[in-house]
């Protein structure tokens, strides 16, 4: 309880500066609508149309008691429900981002245990290249190697677009070269995590004493080692969030998937100020919800953090 | 290492998934769009986008404009013009039904020029139709509009985007649920990602031999060459990037042509901000610059220099380039004349597009050897340039596309962001509405270009060519571009 009331006080703050923020931008949505030859009339008109002739501080309650019924309000360019336009967008994102943190998770976690299990072997130098490589390499590059590689030259996936969930697995298949540039970097980071945390736990004593028992060397790793391993990736891969995030905006660029990334985007070029407050509230929310899972998860997996608060 | 049976199959089972359906028969189009329209209603909001999806696929007008630039009849099978040039009449089409059934009749037709110049009009181009004062439906099939004041430009105006005709039900719906005339009706608006327009079945003049178009929106010019070559879409009718255009040119695959369109890229100057203000620095600027070299470095060589602001797709275009060639050292002796012998320091607000960068960093370059020094600021469009350039008038010289035809009258308009202030050219672009004949309206053309090209209230560098790639086989798509347009009533497959 004490912590959904500190989430809404953190939210509301921050949907202050958020609406400043987006205020303060230079450029009206309405100017910028009408194009270049409209005339100063017919601006004043569509700001009428738009709400926008409004004092400040009165669009500001009304988007904030409008979220509190759960209305978003409608979109300044779309002039369509923003709940709407968000729900359609999400339903590309979040499976998107699930895939692509699924396959960080599948590939690093086995390459790190492996590369941390023997440092300094053949194993962990190559585990280290890859993994030097993934951070390095910027997403939107991975997706653009994708598209030339196993779309353009062996035709295996789309080269962008979305069919749309309708489309079923066709809809899944054009997620795949996307997920996988949005997971490289997040498996690259990974990977280097569970590496140092098995490292770690080899000088542990608890481990030793297990060794000493005479348990193999795989047993250690299965029963012991591995469990406690998870514990500073599931804090990384909530760290990751927010890059997560940043990196679906430019890998659906580049793979033109109309995800909430793309959205964002546009709706700030545009100057579709309500639609940019709310999906920006929405990404602040994601961030602090992680946070604060990512902090119980870790009680939960090191109960020796339980009780302190 | 061998890959688990059940993981193999799925995988393969997800890979054909992934590949395109089956080739059905084609009988539809999808065509690239690289700016999503907020709204499909080319009568209000963003002129050009919504237009480029829905203009003539969707609605019509009264006039079209075709794909050579000529005014042609449409829901209007004729027109007249009274001898003092201030009554417009009209013989309208009968049989004519928009998409929700409603009849297209004289009263619907003086709905839609009315609403133009409304009260809370929110049609983007509603100066252009200033000139209409009334509009009256004596009977059903005909249509008289009063002029305040002759306007020979009207006629041509009217086959704009922005007139098309609408019908009173649904004119407020338009945006998001357009209804018109034309063969095609919008199906399904994904946001983001399409626009799916299938045929009506009883369009009023020929049909269509497609049964749908669909336009994909697209921004990223790699984006775009991607999905024409792996097929995903079929016409890119202005694609993004030039580099990009070269690999299409010679592909059997695909048709291309480099096609004229009415786009200007011009560097604006504020003539109110010394030393702007004295058409000699403006002057000097223009010399610095070698607009061959510059269309070759900015736009891979796609590009036609210019020396006003007329695009060679017009048919009232005069090659001016000739006044102020590329001559450094006469550029120097008219700013040492001008009181700048070594020259001055400037801000250069620049929109953060792909090719006004490039432009405007080998202006940069070339503003060098005179001794002249521009500082590079880029500006967020349209959002900041709009603000900071249109609307304050705030900046010393700026550069973007004007892609609107017939739009020298801008240099007219006060304000405008140019600051630019000529009676002798306001007087030029006054006489043009007056003129009568054919002839007049050129020679109105010709002499308000060459004051401009005399004058530079902006530096005139090139005109945007079309770069059209479509796949081999589809045939009927415009090849220029006289109207932003994706006009794909006459588009088929040959066999």
């Amino acid at each position: 309880m004490r912590f959904l009331i500190r989430l809404a006080g953190v939210l509301l703050a921050a949907s202050v500066l958020i609406f400043l923020l987006v205020e303060a931008a230079p450029g009206d949505p309405a100017r910028i609508m009408l194009g270049m030859s409209a005339a100063d009339d017919t601006v004043a008109a569509l700001r009428a149309q738009m709400g926008l002739d409004r004092p400040m501080a009165v669009r500001y309650l009304a988007w904030i008691g409008g979220l509190l019924h759960g209305d978003l309000g409608q979109s300044l360019t779309y002039g369509v429900p923003v709940a709407g336009l968000m729900a359609e967008r999400l339903a590309v994102t979040l499976p998107l981002t699930a895939m692509a943190t699924a396959m960080a998770v599948a590939v690093a976690v086995p390459l790190g245990v492996l590369a941390g299990a023997r440092p300094g072997a053949v194993a962990d130098g190559l585990a280290t290249v890859l993994a030097q490589a993934g951070i390095a390499l910027p997403n939107f590059w991975i997706g653009l190697l994708l598209i030339l590689g196993l779309s353009l030259g062996l035709g295996w996936f789309p080269s962008g677009g979305f069919p749309g969930w309708q489309a079923g697995w066709r809809a899944a298949g054009a997620l795949v070269l996307p997920a996988v540039a949005l997971a490289v970097p997040q498996a690259a980071v990974l990977t280097r995590v569970t590496r140092a945390a098995v490292i770690d736990l080899a000088e542990e004593d608890f481990i030793r004493t297990a060794r000493a028992k005479g348990l193999g060397r795989g047993r250690v790793l299965w029963r012991h080692v591995l469990p406690n391993a998870l514990l500073p990736v599931v804090t990384m891969l909530g760290l990751q969030i927010p890059f997560l995030i940043s990196g679906a905006v430019l890998v659906e660029a580049v793979f033109t998937l109309p995800g909430i990334g793309t959205l964002a985007y546009q709706a700030l070029a545009q100057r579709d100020l309500i639609v940019v407050q709310n999906v920006v509230l929405m990404f602040a929310a994601i961030v602090l919800v992680a946070q604060a899972v990512t902090d119980a998860l870790y009680a939960r997996l090191d109960p020796r953090l339980r009780g302190r608060e | 290492m061998k890959l688990h049976p059940i993981l193999a199959g799925g995988l393969a089972a997800l890979i054909w998934a992934a590949m395109p359906a089956a080739a059905a028969p084609p009988d539809t189009v999808s065509f690239i769009q690289s700016v999503e329209p907020p709204g499909l209603d080319p009568t209000s909001g963003s002129p050009v986008a919504a237009g480029q999806v829905t203009w003539q696929n969707v609605f019509e007008g009264l006039v079209r404009i075709d794909a050579d630039g000529a005014v042609q009849p449409q829901l209007a099978t004729g027109w007249t013009l009274s001898d003092d040039g201030t009554t417009l009449t009209f013989a309208l089409r009968e049989g004519v039904h928009f998409h929700n059934g409603a009849a297209f009749d004289s009263a619907t037709a003086k709905f839609s020029l009315d609403r133009i110049g409304a009260e809370g009009s929110t049609n983007g181009q509603k100066a252009l139709y200033a000139a209409i004062a009334s509009v009256e439906a004596p009977e059903p099939d005909r249509l008289v509009v009063h002029l305040s004041h002759p306007d020979a430009q009207l006629i041509y105006r009217l086959g704009f985007p922005a007139a098309v005709m609408v019908e009173p039900t649904s004119a407020a719906t338009n945006a998001t649920d357009p209804v018109g005339t034309g063969p095609f009706r919008v199906q399904e608006w994904r946001r983001g990602d399409r626009i799916v327009m299938t045929a009506v079945p009883d369009y009023w003049g020929e049909a269509p031999r497609l049964s749908g178009i669909t336009a994909r929106i697209i921004a990223d010019p790699q984006a775009q060459a991607a999905a024409l070559r792996s097929g995903q879409v079929d016409l890119a009718s202005e694609l993004g990037a030039p580099e990009l255009f070269t690999p299409f040119e010679g592909d059997p695959a695909f048709t291309t042509h480099v096609g004229t369109g009415e786009m200007e890229v011009v560097a604006g100057m504020n003539s109110a901000r010394p030393p702007f203000d004295d058409p000699r620095v403006r002057q000097a600027l223009m010399l610095s610059i070698d607009r061959n070299l510059l269309v070759q470095a900015a736009k891979s060589g796609f590009g036609t220099p210019i020396g006003t602001h007329f695009s060679p797709a017009s048919p009232y275009y005069k090659d001016l380039t000739g006044l102020y060639p590329y001559d450094p050292a006469r550029a120097k002796a008219l700013l040492a004349e001008a009181g700048h012998p070594n020259g001055f320091t400037f801000t250069f607000k620049v929109p953060n597009r792909t090719y006004t960068q490039r432009a405007a960093e080998i202006m940069q370059a070339f503003f060098q050897q005179i001794g002249v020094t521009a500082k590079i600021e880029t500006v967020d469009f349209p959002a900041a340039w709009v603000q900071q350039v249109m609307t304050d008038r705030d900046y010393d010289m700026t550069i973007i596309g004007h892609a609107e035809p017939l739009d020298i009258d801008i240099y007219a308009r006060h304000p405008y962001y140019f600051n630019y202030d000529n009676p002798a050219f306001d007087a030029v672009i006054a006489g043009l509405a007056d003129a009568r004949t054919e002839e007049a309206r050129a020679d109105g053309f010709a002499r308000a270009q060459e004051i401009i090209a005399q004058d530079l209230p902006a530096l005139f560098l090139y005109s945007e060519p079309k770069l059209g790639v479509w796949k081999a086989g589809l045939h009927g798509v415009w090849e220029n571009g006289p109207v932003p347009a994706n006009d794909l009533t006459d588009a088929y497959w040959a066999e």
